[in-house]
């Protein structure tokens, strides 16, 4: 009744290829966007800003990275957390090295030279696919987990190999506050976002889908894969290494190589098949499914289990919690195999038919 | 389809529901609040578990003792499952509860480094009891680390002069071999540093053997130790890493009496399921080993325990890990208590005021008898620029039941350690723009 599009009719080519060409949805997003920047850092706690939501952010970016790789170019990498260490060790090079460094450019610094080790790591890409390729990007994540244990001039030499990052800065303003870190994230990956989706709506976009869907078919009509293939890897590592330099910075502080082991990989490539291959949003909702349910059943559980006058222990409660969250993946993935933003879209087709549903 | 509907609805619910729940009881008044973060799960469980249980019995016994000065201590625990982003939710779960955490203990080495820089704006003091960073036993510049009562290097040190010992003088020890097997991350290589120290003090052909966490896949390193043949090889593992390299050295004939291990290497979990194959195997202790003898134990299974309050497994206490954690509960109770002396007793203490107490703790060897903990660790004293406290460490050996001293008492070089700590904490400082306390701030 509410959500409808009779009555918005479109005059220009502009207004039909509008991002969101439906205006209720336009003003929601709109509303949610300026929800997140303005309400969400006043009435949220330190808590829930350096705990949930900050993590949330640069996983989401993370997740949105690996989705145009898996998601619309087809191409299944494990390597995605070797490619935010680059990100995030390559930005903590530059900061260190070059005194006066400003931040932003710095963390751009670190998603380009993520940027050329995705694309190098991506050249197998042009001969393997499918689980092959898996495998090769694999090799990406042990090369990295190796270079930055052995390689001690990328820890500054520092014995244990650890990196530490603070007093971070804007244009002379400290970004110590956990509202002003949450925002500096959200800012990023607003922008990347936006760009991410006008790239795949775009003619490179459509390059990327019709490899993934076939690319014989694709080099048949004029695609040249390995442009396709590269650019993907490229735009792809560019924004996990970003979204790994701000977990380093903002998230961990201060932080060793286990952090991006393989696990981190394994998790970003999860969240983009529970939240949606080829979908924008779908990364947001994997990395939420990822990142905030196992907080909020560790929270949720001692609640409900308090209802019920009983108290469990934590090691229960931690055993409980994944065999939850394996339960919950193992439904949602029956239920809807297209992933959480499929989910989201049926929704919303209902919503438009509601209430008189034929 | 009905029910398929009402699974999401309560799916939905149940994720909506724990940020509106608030899970804990509101604090009584007088209660002193200290997050525990443990690893009950994953797969470092088997260290985890009975380091939590000693923590918590603990302060359960501090509670049936009649708390700090008459403030009860209350306690919320966490589960990380060693893993630093779950860590870093969790203390920034707890931390603000219940009128604010007092300390923090991480447990692990990745959450230590990112608590460090968490802290100083949180002003909570982070205790890490022998693991984390070495350097932060400097206090002017680690003004709220406490690696109390010893760290890597006096662990690395320590495992040197018992080796010594062993060839009759460390004088002997020129031109021997000694291989490093380690943990191939940050907690691994804060061994290096000491080691290649004493290396080249000493004479000694050092052998750097890096195991790929977690240290199950073990074959090409004992080739390796085959094909050098060692006369020592030190161990620094963690978890399945540790039973792991002694299966190695029985199938390779590595003699066990010839290997020495870091105290994360040297506890019940690491050799029990080897049994007798670890027979002759020994570990440096920071402090502590099992103990089922000393008066906390006893105290522990009659007030604690007998009352059915208890965490683990009654066989379990005191047991390394087990007095481990307890011995951590232990210094952070003794730093309120010291706080409590100068800020008021009774009292509910802030972090900064326990910080200031465990700055300035001094665990006489009577203050010990009446806790407890007598023999089972020796006194200790910090200050402003000394957070550690004591340089002391002995050698247990596994003689295929249970873990029995070996050595006595071994003091590290302080001579070595000092100048080591100062250096790398002064590098630390110069990179973070940091300006050390100068001894006028340390009254503070």
């Amino acid at each position: 009744m509410l959500y409808r599009e009779n009555g918005q009719f479109k005059t220009s080519y502009r207004a039909d290829q509008q991002i969101f060409p439906i205006l209720q949805d336009r003003v929601m997003v709109l509303l949610f966007v300026a929800f997140a920047i303005v309400a969400v850092p006043m009435l949220a706690s330190d808590y829930l800003l350096r705990a949930i939501l900050i993590p949330f952010v640069i996983i989401s970016l993370a997740a949105l990275g690996v989705n145009i790789l898996v998601g619309y170019c087809g191409q299944i990498s494990l390597g995605s957390g070797a490619f935010m260490a680059v990100g995030a060790y390559g930005a903590y090079n530059v900061m260190a090295r070059i005194p006066g460094m400003p931040l932003i450019p710095a963390l751009l610094l670190g998603g380009f030279f993520a940027m050329l080790f995705g694309m190098f790591f991506g050249l197998p890409s042009l001969r393997v696919k499918g689980l092959y390729l898996a495998v090769a990007t694999l090799a990406a994540q042990f090369f990295a987990d190796w270079m930055f244990l052995r390689i001690k001039w990328f820890t500054l030499d520092n014995s244990s190999g650890s990196a530490a990052v603070s007093n971070l800065q804007i244009f002379g303003y400290a970004l110590e506050s956990d509202a002003s870190k949450y925002l500096f994230c959200l800012a990023f990956l607003i922008v990347i976002a936006l760009g991410a989706k006008n790239l795949v709506r775009g003619a490179i976009g459509r390059e990327w889908m019709a490899i993934r869907d076939m690319d014989v078919a694709a080099a048949v009509i004029g695609i040249r894969p390995m442009y396709a293939k590269l650019s993907a890897f490229a735009v792809s590592s560019f924004i996990i290494g970003v979204a790994g330099a701000l977990w380093g910075f903002f998230y961990l502080g201060a932080w060793e190589p286990a952090a991006f082991s393989v696990d981190q990989s394994f998790r970003l490539l999860f969240m983009v098949i529970i939240g949606g291959l080829g979908s924008i949003a779908g990364s947001f909702f994997g990395a939420a499914f990822i990142v905030v349910l196992p907080i909020a059943l560790s929270q949720a559980l001692p609640a409900i289990a308090g209802l019920f006058g009983a108290h469990i222990s934590t090691s229960a409660l931690s055993h409980t919690e994944l065999m939850v969250f394996g339960a919950l993946i193992v439904w949602f993935l029956i239920v809807e195999p297209h992933g959480l933003a499929r989910l989201w879209s049926i929704g919303k087709e209902k919503l438009r038919r509601w209430p008189f549903p034929h | 389809m009905k029910t398929r509907q009402l699974a999401l609805v309560i799916a939905a619910l149940a994720a909506g529901a724990s940020s509106l729940v608030h899970t804990s009881a509101m604090a009584q008044a007088k209660e002193q609040f200290i997050p525990v973060l443990s690893y009950r799960t994953g797969p470092y469980a088997p260290n985890g578990i009975p380091i939590a249980n000693g923590i918590v019995d603990y302060y359960k016994l501090v509670n049936a003792r009649g708390g700090i000065n008459g403030v009860k201590i209350a306690f919320e625990e966490c589960e990380t499952g060693y893993d630093t982003a779950r860590s870093v939710e969790c203390y920034e779960r707890l931390k603000g509860k219940n009128g604010g955490a007092g300390v923090v203990q991480p447990w692990s080495t990745g959450a230590t480094f990112a608590i460090t820089e968490k802290a100083p704006a949180d002003k909570i003091p982070i205790v890490t009891l022998g693991y984390g960073r070495s350097e932060s036993a400097d206090g002017t510049v680690f003004k709220w680390n406490f690696p109390l009562a010893g760290n890597y290097w006096v662990a690395a040190d320590a495992l040197v002069q018992a080796i010594g010992q062993k060839e009759g003088g460390l004088a002997k020890l020129k031109g021997k071999k000694i291989a490093l097997v380690y943990h191939d991350s940050p907690f691994g290589k804060e061994s290096i540093p000491m080691l290649e120290e004493r290396s080249a003090q000493q004479g000694f052909e050092l052998l750097k053997l890096p195991v790929t966490a977690p240290g199950v896949e073990q074959k090409a390193t004992w080739l390796q130790v085959r094909q050098a043949r060692p006369d020592y090889v030190i161990l620094w593992g963690f978890g399945v890493m540790n039973s792991t390299a002694l299966k190695e050295a029985q199938a390779t004939g590595y003699p066990r009496e010839k290997m020495y291990g870091v105290w994360w290497s040297g506890a019940e979990p690491d050799v029990k399921d080897v049994g007798e194959g670890a027979k002759g195997y020994n570990s440096v202790t920071l402090q502590n080993s099992t103990d089922y003898n000393a008066k906390v134990v006893k105290d522990m299974l009659a007030l604690v325990y007998d009352k059915g309050q208890g965490t683990g497994n009654r066989e379990e206490v005191g047991q390394v890990l087990y007095l481990r954690g307890a011995m951590g509960s232990m210094l952070t109770v003794e730093g309120i208590r010291a706080a409590q002396e100068r800020f008021g007793k009774g009292k509910v203490m802030t972090g900064e005021q326990i910080r200031w107490g465990l700055e300035n703790l001094n665990l006489t060897q009577a203050k010990l008898d009446a806790l407890g903990f007598a023999g089972v660790l020796r006194p200790i004293s910090t200050s402003c620029a000394d957070h550690m406290g004591a340089y002391w460490a002995r050698i247990h050996t596994w003689d295929g039941k249970a873990w029995k001293f070996t050595t006595d008492w071994l003091q590290a070089d302080e001579q070595i350690i000092k100048p080591m700590v100062k250096a790398a904490a002064a590098k630390y400082a110069a990179e973070k723009k940091l300006t050390p306390r100068t001894p006028a701030e340390c009254q503070s």
